[in-house]
């Protein structure tokens, strides 16, 4: 190598993609080799979002009151494939890795929401939605409903809890949210959450009437049990909180669904 | 010729990256909210650092001067790439804590600055050395920081109480603006200026003299 030109055309083409060859080749094989462990951990993530929102699993802990792991505790649902159009479940669905929200981008899966319609903020909805369904002795027990919707700052993807009555909140919990901390961040407050369970979602018609209030209507009037208190200071993001709740128990969330769940039961 | 000792323990004090060189502050500001994820930071720099020095020296007498950033960029990516992998796959939650800092790494000055201004011109043993050296001071510093912002700010360290706060019936009121980035500026700041106090060589000359202040009349 006598005659090595370093800054020679050839070498230039030679290290670039010699370089970028071998660094490929590791990438890729990090990336093979620690997908299934990564795929672990994101579902075991989610399973523990459905349990707090369901109030299984109490914020910063990894097993449940009576001391059985996620795993076990998840153990308890069903994921079942929800058509929200008809709001009947599908039973040949694989539900193993889909995903709605990336579902809710694919125009030949989702419905484009129009304006008025589009209460929640989120531009599409999917056809398909999973939901997780707790049944015991007494059949119907939890109904788990992924929901997400606009705050102020983006989107906040969260999951409802519905008590076995199709009527009664039993938990909200968000796991990604972009909201301002200390005001609209506050939706995480444990505290705040714990104002959720109890609250009525639907009138007498069937209509989801959640709002939240800055000033509580007094106890006993008929519209009391549709009140959760604000976020103070952060308006907008309690506005999309109540937004994104009333769109997904409605006509064009999961409204059918329920509505034919009730008229089973 | 640096000795292997000067290469690994002359950035913790004498040339620290943060300190003396005031590079890679701002993956300083956000990690070090939280013992633990200042550690994983510190082992991940570490990691790319003395890997990534070590691969851009080995092929150093090859890599074209024209193209010699691209390079080192691509071997800096991958390895921060696995870091990021390797995360997701065993510590997901601090992972998802760290969330883009750990891919920022590939930005920070601290690890292109050692590829290029050391691993380009030195052979790779003492290249890798001296990228171990170097992340050794960032860790210095970042733990530093740490471990005045986490107890403060929110009264654990690694998670474990150390002034039980007035919230869970203690007596320590927690400063919340430690919470916040801005805060590990005044800590580094004042960091620095301990080490220069210390260590008087490190103080560089005033680049300009304050005028002495001019009374309204004498200005006339």
């Amino acid at each position: 190598m006598a005659e090595f030109n370093k800054d020679g055309l050839g070498n230039i083409l030679f290290v670039a993609v010699a370089v970028c060859l071998v660094c490929s080749v590791f990438v890729s094989a990090a990336n093979v080799s620690l997908k299934p462990q990564q795929q672990r951990n994101k579902e075991l993530d989610q399973k523990e979002n459905i349990l707090r929102a369901a109030g299984l699993l109490e914020a910063g802990k990894s097993v449940g009151n009576d001391g059985r792991g996620v795993d076990e505790l998840f153990a308890d649902f069903t994921v079942k494939a929800v058509d929200l159009d008809t709001g009947r479940y599908l039973t040949d669905f694989d539900t193993k890795g889909y995903d709605g929200v990336r579902m809710a981008k694919d125009p030949a899966h989702s419905r484009d929401l129009a304006e008025e319609e589009d209460t929640a903020t989120i531009g599409r909805r999917e056809n398909v939605s999973l939901v997780y369904v707790m049944e015991g002795e007494h059949g119907l027990e939890k109904l788990v409903l992924p929901v997400r919707g606009y705050g102020l700052w983006g989107t906040l993807y969260g999951y409802l809890a519905i008590d076995g009555d199709l009527e009664t909140v039993s938990g909200l919990g968000f796991y990604d949210q972009k909201e301002t901390p200390g005001l609209g961040g506050e939706v995480d407050n444990p505290k705040w959450k714990a104002k959720w369970p109890g609250v009525k979602l639907f009138d007498a018609s069937g209509n989801p009437v959640v709002r939240l209030v800055k000033s509580p209507s007094p106890e006993g009037s008929p519209g009391k049990v549709h009140e959760v208190d604000a976020l103070s200071g952060a308006s907008f993001t309690s506005r999309g909180v109540q937004n994104l709740v009333n769109f997904w128990t409605g006509e064009l969330g999961f409204g059918p669904f329920i509505a034919n769940l009730k008229s089973a039961s | 010729m640096v000795t292997a000792k000067e290469a690994v323990f002359k950035p913790v004090f004498e040339n620290n990256p943060i300190a003396f060189q005031v590079l890679g502050i701002c993956s300083a500001l956000a990690v070090s909210i939280s013992m633990s994820t200042t550690l994983v930071m510190c082992v991940a720099v570490i990691f790319v650092t003395t890997l990534s020095n070590f691969a851009v020296s080995l092929i150093r007498n090859r890599i074209p001067t024209n193209i010699r950033i691209i390079v080192q960029m691509v071997v800096i990516a991958s390895l921060v790439i696995v870091v990021d992998q390797v995360l997701k796959a065993y510590a997901y939650d601090i992972s998802k804590q760290l969330s883009v800092f750990v891919g920022l790494i590939i930005t920070n000055c601290i690890v292109m600055g050692r590829a290029e201004a050391f691993a380009m011109a030195n052979p790779p043993l003492i290249s890798a050395l001296d990228g171990f050296g170097t992340a050794l001071g960032y860790s210095c510093m970042l733990i530093a920081v740490a471990l005045i912002r986490e107890p403060l700010g929110s009264g654990t360290l690694l998670g474990y109480t150390v002034l039980p706060k007035v919230a869970d019936g203690g007596w320590y009121v927690p400063n919340g603006m430690l919470l916040l980035s801005p805060s590990a500026f005044f800590i580094i700041a004042m960091l620095i200026w301990a080490l220069r106090s210390w260590k008087k060589a490190q103080v560089e000359p005033a680049q300009y003299q304050i005028a002495a202040n001019i009374q309204y009349k004498g200005a006339m």
